[in-house]
């Protein structure tokens, strides 16, 4: 009778022990990353060669998506704007929905999926083959040697992405509403001027890709780093990148937006 | 030559990125206009009410935009709003240049306009635009045209 109580109650403190103990081990190994990142510095060109990986191989799809998704704000915006006789003001909704919201947090999911999810797998498969182990043999200190170069890596192109993406979406906004509906050139360029200020929507964006970039880079290489050796662990590990760091994107966008915004 | 290739499309990503974040600096925001008004004076103006004026509004003189509202603060003493102005050094204005709240078109923003006087020594410093008007209420406007509707009303049937 008491075993049917305490059966269940028995896995559910097993389970929260087992959450708490991986968000210590995941706390304990980004503290780790940051303090051993200064062989990332001191040989850059690792970092450079993860720059190429994370940032430059995402740059297609970043503009392609950046391009649609400004053209498509600019067709919605014009469609709701005309009716209230403000079709110039399309310009300043596709700059500041870019340039606060959809930039950085769009990149950071297309991000997160392009690069996080190759950076798990390719860490979970050094560890299922023994390479990490390998290092480890001959006193390279696999964190310092791998991890850390994809952890700068990714959080310098991260910023540099989302910027690429809302120029890239406000020049799709300006495609379609200046030269294929007809929209005044003078008046689009000149409201958005006016209506997007330089620190509080420039800047902030910037501040929100460079969090997201820390997020999405820890999240993967700690999922990598604890994926269980073996083909199935690293293509669980690799999916729970995914869906963890688009989670904790959107997470943190709520909590960065709710401070940056507050009604002013 | 590997690494050449390499480091050659970094530079390309890297630059890109940095150009990106110019063009909308400069071309989508204020950049340039914010780095524009470092050489401004700052001026006060109390007003009975404000409407919706908000700090960054512009301050306008003719039409021109010739600065922009620092902040607003509310005095306990006199219970008026003060608006602190930052104003382009090259505008001067006379001192007893009068001051209100303006709306561009209809359902605009609100804005302060500067109707320059004839004093002939100019504003300076932290000092404070006599003349001010408040902002249009509409609620207000509305209500005191359907008094005189409804008075006119009364005034007929006599």
């Amino acid at each position: 009778m008491l075993d049917l109580v305490a059966a269940p109650l028995r896995r559910l403190g097993r389970q929260c022990i087992g959450a708490v103990w991986r968000l210590g081990f995941a706390s304990r190994f980004f503290v780790f990353v940051l303090l051993r990142s200064g062989t990332s510095f001191r040989r850059f060109r690792l970092v450079i060669k993860e720059i190429y990986f994370a940032g430059v191989l995402s740059l297609i799809i970043i503009i392609v998506s950046g391009l649609f998704v400004g053209m498509v704000l600019g067709l919605q915006g014009y469609e709701t704007l005309q009716k209230y006789g403000s079709a110039e003001a399309v310009g300043t909704l596709v700059a500041l929905s870019l340039t606060r919201e959809l930039g950085p947090v769009v990149a950071a999911l297309l991000f997160a999926s392009r690069a996080g999810s190759a950076m798990t797998a390719e860490i979970g498969l050094m560890k299922a083959t023994e390479q990490i182990s390998a290092m480890e043999m001959m006193a390279v200190d696999p964190i310092a040697r791998v991890v850390g170069p994809r952890f700068w890596g990714g959080l310098i192109s991260m910023p540099l992405l989302a910027a690429m993406f809302s120029a890239v979406g406000v020049f799709g906004g300006y495609l379609i509403a200046v030269q294929l509906i007809g929209v005044d050139q003078g008046a689009f360029w000149s409201q958005m001027q006016s209506a997007v200020d330089f620190r509080n929507d420039i800047i902030n964006g910037v501040i929100k890709s460079v969090v997201f970039g820390v997020a999405v880079t820890a999240i993967a290489l700690f999922e990598g780093y604890d994926a269980p050796p073996t083909a199935e662990g690293v293509s669980r590990a690799t999916t729970r990148t995914v869906v963890t760091s688009s989670l904790a994107i959107l997470g943190l966008d709520f909590i960065l937006t709710a401070l940056m915004f507050r009604g002013a | 030559m590997e690494r050449n290739v390499l480091d050659l499309w970094v530079g390309i990503f890297v630059a890109g990125g940095i150009a990106a974040l110019l063009v909308l600096a400069l071309k989508v925001g204020n950049a340039s206009e914010t780095f524009n008004v470092r050489d401004s004076y700052r001026v006060n103006a109390e007003f009975d009410n404000i409407g919706g004026l908000k700090p960054r509004a512009p301050v306008k003189s003719a039409g021109v935009v010739v600065g922009r509202v620092d902040h607003i603060e509310f005095d306990n003493q006199r219970f008026r709003a003060r608006v602190v102005m930052n104003i382009d050094k090259r505008y001067q204005f006379p001192r007893d240049s009068s001051v209100s709240i303006l709306t561009s078109g209809l359902l605009g923003e609100q804005y302060v306009g500067v109707e320059a006087g004839g004093d002939s020594e100019n504003l300076k410093e932290g000092e404070t635009f006599k003349l001010t008007q408040s902002a249009v209420v509409l609620e207000k406007l509305i209500g005191q045209f359907l008094y005189s509707k409804a008075a006119e009303g009364s005034d007929a049937k006599k």
